[in-house]
Parts: C-alpha cells; sequence; structure tokens
C-alpha cells in the first residue's frame, strides 16, 4: 500500500456499556434500549469531547445485522438524529459482518486521505439480545457463506471456531491448548474487572481458570469448546473522530490527547472457500503483515494488541499469525502470561470481544477506541504502562471465519 | 408388540389437566422423535388428547405450543441432524417452527371417548376419583380390541383396587409423575402381583425415554410421594392449630409456613404447598388414603371447613396460583385466610410479631434457592442444623418437631413396607418434591 500522504488521527472514544448476561443491569424478560439508544448515546459521547455536530464532515456507521435483529435498515439516518447539526450532513452504513466496525474505521480513515473530510464521526453498533442465543446463531450464521449453513451447527460461528479448536487439538497438544484458552479466558475477565462498561465487569468468579478448564460437552454445545471460550451476547455501540491535522484545530483537541493512524491494511478472503488451514488465520497474518509494512514497523515495536477474540482460540491463534509465537506455540506464549496486561505483550487490555463483550458491529470501533484510551491516559483502571520504546498498538477485526479483516497501527503522541 | 409399536397409538385421558398436559406433552415429543427414526419412516404415531372440556384443550394446544418450542430451543442441534433430508429447513428457526408443527401435527385433541378405542396405550390422568376411573377403564376394555394397557397416573388410589373393580386383568401399573411432569425427574412406578411383566419392562424404558427417575413403591394407598406429604401436611395444619393458642389463627398459619419453608430450607411452605397442589385436592387424596389406615386418621375438620367456605386454591388456566390458605401477588403469599371473618388478612402487619414470637432473624437461615446448585450443600445444612439444634427459640423447637415428624412419616413409610427402603423415600422427597435432604437424615437427632 501507498504511504499514508496525510496525517490521520483518531480522539474522542466513547463506549456504551457492553449489555448481556453478566451485567447486573440485564434482565432477558425486561425491556431495553433499542438501537436508537445506543446509537445516540455513542455518538453524543464523542460529540461531546469535539464541540458537537457542527465540527464533523461527515459521518460512517459500522453494523452488522440490524436488519435482522432489530427489523432496521437504513442506518445512516440516524447519524442525524444524534446531534441537529449533522442534518443533511453525508453519512453511510458499512457491514462486513464482525468486521463491521474495522470497516468503519476504514472507510473514515479514507475520507480524510481523500481530503473529503476533515472530521468523521465513525460509529459502530450492534443491539443482538433482541432474540433467543439459539436464533441470533441464524442471524450471525450470516458472516459465513449462506450455502454452507445447512451442514452447519445450531450454533454455526462456534461450530466452526471449534473445528478449528479440535484441528489444533490434534496438531499439537489438547491439554496445552486448553490451559492456553484458559489463561486467555482469565485474562479476559480481570481486564475487564477494571472496565466499567465491560460487560464481564461485575464477574466475581474467584476461580476463573477453573471454570474455564470445564471440559466441552458436544452433546450439550460444541465439541471443542465450552461457553467460556466464546464471546457473549451483546448490546454496546462505541465511537470515535477520526480527523486530519487540520480536523484537529477545528476541534480543537492536542496531538497528545489523539493517536494517529500510521498504518492500517484491509483484507478480503472468499467466502465460499474453506479455510486452507484450520491452525492458522491466514487472512489476520496477510492483514497485519501489510499493516505493519504500511507504518514501517515490525510486531516488536508493538505495546499493545486489541485482537478479535470472538472465541479464545482465536486470541491464541492471532499471537501466531501477529508472529510473536510459533505455530502452534500460542497457547504457551498464553499460558506464560506474555499476554497479560503486565506480560511482553498486553493484548486486550479492557477484556476484548470474551471479557469486554461483542456487540458485532461495534467492536472494531471499540478495539480503536481501547488503544485510544491507552495511549491518552484515560484507561481508568484499566491503564497499562506504555513504553516509550515501543510506542505503537493494534487493532485486529475480523468478520466471519478469518474472512474480512482491517488490521490498523496507532502511534502514540 | 414391541416399543414403538405399543407407542404407535396412544390416548391420554384428563389430556387438559395440569398433570395430563405435562404428561402429554413429554410423551407427544418421545413419539415424534420416535416417528423420526429411520426404520419408523411412514409409520404413524397417533397421540389423543382426551379431554372433557373444549376450552381446556385449547388451553393445552397453547401450552404444548410454548413447551415444544422450548425443547426444541435445547435440542437444535440435534433436530439439525433430524431433518436434514429437508433441504428447505436451513436456519435454526425454520427447523424448530417445523418440529413444533410435527410434534403437534401428532396430537388430535378431542373430547370422544372413542378416539381411545383404537390405542395400544392408555394414559390415565383424570380427577383422584376411584369411580370415575373404573368407570372410563371398563368402557375403554369393552371397546377396544387392541389389548390395551393402562397407565395411571393415581397418587393415592391403590392400582389392585382399581385392576380389581375394572376387571383389567394385571393391565395396569401407577406411572405416578410429580407436578409439573415436564420438569420433576420423578415417576413413582407401582406394580402389583398380577401386574404384567411386559408391562413393567416397557414402562421402566418408557422413563428412561422420558429421561425420569423411577422409584418403585409398593401399592399402598398413596404411595411413598402422598404417604409422606399427607402425613407431613396434616402435621404442619395441626401445629398450626395448636399454636394458635398462643397467636391469632392467620399469624399460626403463617408462622408454619416460614418454619416448614424457611426454617426446614423447603422449596415451599407447607400452607402454600398444600395451596399449590389444590385444598380440595388434598382432602380429596386424604379421603381416597384414609379406609386404607389402620391405626391413625387421616383427616383435617380445617381442610373440611376451607372446603365448605369455598376457599380452594389450585391453579388458575394459565398456571398462576389461585388464593387458598393464603393470598398470593405475583406468585408470592402476602396474606392469611381467616376462617372466622371469611377475609386474608395482611402478612405485612403480623409479620414483625411472628418473627419476634420465633425469635429468629431470617438472616441466619440459609435459602433453599442458593443451596440448590452450592456443592457445599450438605456442609452448610449441617452447619445450619446443629445451630437449631442448640437454640431454645419457638422457632428452633418447631423446627425440631417438624423434622421428627418428617423422620417419623419417612421411617413409617419403610415399616409399612410402602417403600422397599429409605434410600427411595429421600429419593421422592429429593426428586419429586424438590427438598435438599431426605425426610430420614441425622439432622437434630
Amino acid at each position: 500500500m501507498k504511504k499514508l500522504r496525510i496525517k490521520v488521527y483518531m480522539t474522542a472514544g466513547f463506549n456504551t456499556i457492553s449489555l448481556g448476561t453478566g451485567r447486573k443491569e440485564f434482565h432477558p424478560k425486561k425491556p431495553r434500549p433499542g438501537i436508537e439508544h445506543y446509537i445516540k448515546e455513542a455518538g453524543k459521547g464523542t460529540l461531546d469531547q469535539i464541540g458537537g455536530g457542527k465540527n464533523v464532515d461527515e459521518g460512517v456507521i459500522g453494523n452488522f445485522m440490524a436488519a435482522r435483529f432489530n427489523k432496521q435498515a437504513n442506518l445512516p439516518g440516524f447519524i442525524p438524529m444524534i446531534d441537529k447539526d449533522l442534518e443533511y450532513k453525508p453519512a453511510v452504513s458499512v457491514e462486513g459482518a464482525c468486521g463491521s466496525g474495522g470497516l468503519a474505521l476504514v472507510t473514515g480513515i479514507k475520507s480524510v486521505l481523500a481530503e473529503t473530510a476533515d472530521v468523521v464521526l465513525t460509529l459502530g453498533v450492534e443491539v443482538q439480545n433482541t432474540v433467543k442465543a439459539i436464533y441470533g446463531a441464524d442471524i450471525l450464521a450470516g458472516a459465513g457463506w449462506y450455502q454452507k449453513r445447512k451442514e452447519g451447527h445450531a450454533y454455526f460461528f462456534p461450530g466452526q471456531f471449534s473445528d478449528r479448536a479440535g484441528a489444533y487439538y490434534e496438531k499439537y497438544d489438547r491439554e496445552t491448548a486448553r490451559k492456553g484458552f484458559a489463561t486467555w479466558y482469565k485474562n479476559a475477565i480481570e481486564n475487564a474487572r477494571l472496565c466499567p462498561t465491560a460487560q464481564e465487569f461485575h464477574n466475581k468468579d474467584g476461580e476463573l481458570e477453573k471454570t474455564a478448564m470445564v471440559e466441552p460437552n458436544g452433546r450439550a454445545f460444541v465439541d471443542n469448546l465450552t461457553v467460556f471460550d466464546c464471546s457473549k451476547v451483546s448490546d454496546g455501540a462505541s465511537s470515535i473522530a477520526i480527523v486530519s491535522e487540520d480536523g484537529l484545530k477545528k476541534i480543537g483537541i492536542d496531538k497528545k490527547d489523539a493517536v494517529e493512524v500510521v498504518g492500517w491494511a484491509q483484507v478480503e478472503a472468499d467466502i465460499t472457500k474453506d479455510p486452507e488451514d484450520l491452525t492458522e488465520l491466514t487472512t489476520i497474518k496477510k492483514a497485519v503483515k501489510e499493516a505493519l509494512d504500511s507504518a514501517g514497523i515490525t510486531y516488536k515495536d508493538l505495546g499493545t494488541v486489541e485482537t478479535h477474540d470472538c472465541f479464545t482460540i482465536a486470541g491464541i491463534l492471532a499471537t501466531e499469525a501477529i508472529g510473536f509465537a510459533e505455530p502452534g506455540k500460542g497457547a504457551e506464549f498464553v499460558s506464560a502470561g506474555n499476554t497479560a496486561r503486565d506480560g511482553l505483550i498486553p493484548m486486550n487490555t479492557t477484556g476484548g470481544l470474551i471479557g469486554w463483550g461483542h456487540p458485532t458491529g461495534a467492536t472494531g470501533v471499540h478495539q480503536a477506541v481501547t488503544i485510544w484510551e491507552q495511549f491518552t491516559n484515560r484507561a481508568g483502571k484499566a491503564q497499562i504502562n506504555i513504553s516509550k520504546k515501543k510506542p505503537y498498538g493494534m487493532t485486529i477485526n475480523m468478520g466471519g471465519d478469518d474472512k474480512t479483516v482491517v488490521a490498523i497501527v496507532y502511534k502514540k503522541n | 408388540m414391541t416399543y414403538k409399536e405399543r407407542l404407535k397409538n396412544v390416548t391420554v385421558l384428563g389430556a387438559a389437566g395440569k398433570m395430563g398436559s405435562g404428561i402429554l406433552l413429554l410423551t407427544a415429543v418421545e413419539m415424534t422423535d420416535l416417528s423420526f427414526k429411520k426404520e419408523n419412516k411412514g409409520n404413524e404415531f397417533v397421540l389423543n388428547a382426551m379431554d372433557i372440556s373444549h376450552k381446556g384443550l385449547s388451553g393445552l394446544m397453547e401450552y404444548l405450543r410454548i413447551q415444544v418450542r422450548k425443547v426444541a430451543e435445547k435440542k437444535t442441534n440435534l433436530l439439525r441432524k433430524m431433518y436434514e433430508d429437508r433441504a428447505d429447513l436451513i436456519e435454526n428457526g425454520e427447523i424448530i417452527d417445523q418440529y413444533v408443527f410435527d410434534v403437534l401435527n401428532t396430537v388430535k385433541p378431542t373430547t370422544r371417548m372413542e378416539a381411545a378405542y383404537d390405542s395400544t396405550l392408555i394414559f390415565e390422568a383424570v380427577s383422584e376419583n376411584p369411580v370415575l376411573k373404573t368407570k372410563l377403564f371398563k368402557q375403554i376394555l369393552d371397546n377396544n380390541k387392541n389389548d390395551p394397557w393402562f397407565f395411571t397416573n393415581t397418587s393415592s388410589v391403590p392400582i389392585g383396587q382399581l385392576d380389581k373393580e375394572s376387571n383389567l386383568n394385571g393391565k395396569i401399573l401407577g406411572f405416578h409423575f410429580y407436578n409439573p411432569p415436564a420438569v420433576q425427574k420423578l415417576v413413582e412406578l407401582i406394580v402389583t402381583d398380577d401386574t404384567n411383566k411386559e408391562m413393567t419392562d416397557f414402562a421402566l424404558e418408557l422413563a428412561k425415554k422420558l429421561r425420569k427417575l423411577i422409584v418403585p413403591s409398593n401399592d399402598f394407598a398413596g404411595f411413598i410421594g402422598n404417604g409422606h406429604f399427607m402425613r407431613d401436611a396434616l402435621h404442619g395444619i395441626n401445629t398450626a392449630e395448636k399454636i394458635s393458642s398462643d397467636i391469632p389463627f392467620t399469624n399460626a398459619v403463617y408462622a408454619m409456613n416460614r418454619v416448614s419453608q424457611d426454617f426446614l430450607v423447603r422449596p415451599m411452605g407447607i400452607f402454600q404447598l398444600i395451596d399449590y397442589v389444590g385444598i380440595d385436592v388434598c382432602q380429596y387424596i386424604m379421603k381416597v388414603m384414609n379406609p386404607h389406615l389402620k391405626d391413625e386418621n387421616l383427616h383435617s375438620e380445617l381442610l373440611d371447613t376451607m372446603i365448605g367456605l369455598d376457599v380452594r386454591g389450585g391453579q388458575n388456566a394459565d398456571g398462576s396460583q389461585k388464593n387458598g390458605f393464603l393470598k398470593y401477588e405475583k406468585g408470592r403469599p402476602v396474606g392469611v385466610y381467616n376462617t372466622q371473618t371469611k377475609q386474608y388478612e395482611n402478612i405485612s402487619d403480623f409479620d414483625a410479631y411472628v418473627s419476634k414470637y420465633l425469635s429468629t432473624t431470617a438472616e441466619k437461615v440459609p435459602s433453599w434457592k442458593a443451596l440448590l446448585r452450592d456443592n457445599k450443600k450438605d456442609e452448610i445444612l449441617d452447619k445450619y442444623f446443629k445451630e437449631v439444634e442448640g437454640s431454645n427459640t419457638k422457632g428452633a423447637e418447631l423446627t425440631k418437631q417438624y423434622i421428627a415428624r418428617s423422620r417419623e412419616i419417612g421411617k413409617k413409610l419403610v415399616a409399612d413396607n410402602v417403600a422397599k427402603n429409605e434410600d427411595d423415600v429421600n429419593k421422592v422427597m429429593l426428586t419429586g418434591f424438590f427438598h435438599l435432604y431426605g425426610p430420614i437424615n441425622n439432622y437434630l437427632i
């Protein structure tokens, strides 16, 4: 990819809570806020930091399946609802399954690079608790090829990643892998407990690894994973402003309160093809390489990473795809504490998809907000120490089973 | 006749009732699943839901529609395999909808007894009236050429009596579900010396398929479950009447309900349980059991009084609790019936007074709900009952009496040869009544 011809920044991030089982506010039988609420709360959260809608040139909203979860399409129409000063300004909705948030970021970045906008209000949203999980699984299965749905598991994506886990167990060592998954889960929950908006913020389990080491039961769920290996069903939205240097001036925000986007990649794999190697996230590997190359750095320069751990196995495989661990060594790398918040490379410092939550279309934006919080010292109790030697962060957002991938590299100012 | 053949045409009598609807649900699901087996393709499975009430049958179909969906949602992956040949059914939602249709399509609601004339298996879940049961059995037997087997859900009438009075020649056994049948694990199996062996084997296989736990009971009126419950209820009633010399009657009823729920760490207080089952049903079961008891009088004038005042408890068609000894709001007791004034008195007006009378605070008592899933429940209960043992409060005294009486009842059921052993008695109370510990225990000895 060509070098970025102008500087691009992200600032003024905001997350709603990730609502779903685990949050004290959540009750499956009580009415909950709708998608409008989340869009408005997140959008306003950013606008309040950048001087309101009048400073925004255009809006982008990432969402996966509002058309089915909420029977709602035409989401750009909700952007002017956030602030009357957004009325009659351009807005667009983008979709790439669970990678929709990442695509929203890329769309905003491109607008700034194209110099058609200095300030892009970028949102991601998903409200999924409108249906029971068994029907939600149908909706989420849309991230795969529909022609393959019939042969898939009732819980389609847990089934897909269970197959990946099974292949990993077989190729390497099952016990080592399960221990790595359990450590990944423990880190996710412990990090989430430090972030008040996280879905697992109220989790009080004192024996997380033991909980996660329960044996998978294919009769009750899928063959090679348990529910603790999976991200939960979440309602939530995230928002961030993507701006040029002129944009920063316009909204009156100092560079130190923003992160710079220094490299990115958006990589697409053929949805009609099965993964060539179940034990590798090939598309993520390509996207990471391209993003790091475009930033002119290597993985060793990264101070923190937010990766798409929709399942623990995806987290483990990401450590290998990025290059931190050799193929087959990701589980050991995680078990050794390398990805913990005080480890070699802190990953998913507010809990990731398993701990913070996974409102699918919002996740990519949430990842960017977390990096921005960490790099501008706004992460509260979840704040980690960012070494001056490693001032880079990366987000990896994935749609489907390693199909739509967005990787972005950020630099601390 | 094989298991499958026996289940090809089944009738549930009293299908719209509380027990009948649950039995129908379980049977409908089992029959539908059978019809999906490769070797059974093309076979017709018919389940007649017979009841005298059209309205009841409408309610039954609505209940089934909701419950079968819940069943389907829990086993969707299995259903995906069952429907793998159906290229038109792709999503979970489509498959679940089809399964709900298929199960409901197995069920033929009817108010006509004639439907049972073609059946090979009859589940009987009509009211606890031996005369009615006998009349129905005879009528079916006279008109049915398929040599049908009769499974009765009676909770009190001796099977031998029904067999003899209906001339069934051993083609009957007791297959007693607990309320609600779809949830409670227990089935009491009652056979007599005349019961056909093949029929017993079938009953065991069916119970296994329905994922029920069988506890055998000897053929003695009330069997194990009601043998314990009715005497236990009578203890609660009699004690309430006794302590009403100290405190007002309504307060005494409330106090004994508290003791039997909170202090005994049971899911429901005894008066709430009587209301749940129905005051009239309890009275009737005692009436059926009493003539068979030699050395005791299983009868309560208080129950007669309540029925005389037309206060009956039981449940509304939607499953909500009707008022009985207690008045309910959103399923929770809020008042107690005063038989003198014929009015309910608010519990909130005397809650503090009763707590003082019992001299205890609720905080000390472990909650049944919390203990239900606690691995350390035995340890916690042991510690709790040791504390009760050392206490001299009125609440502790009533708890000790209750535990002792419950144990005495349990042991009597074994001594009278109703239950084969103490373990069976405990199993019935644990799995049929959701108790955390069996009546025959080492607490407070």
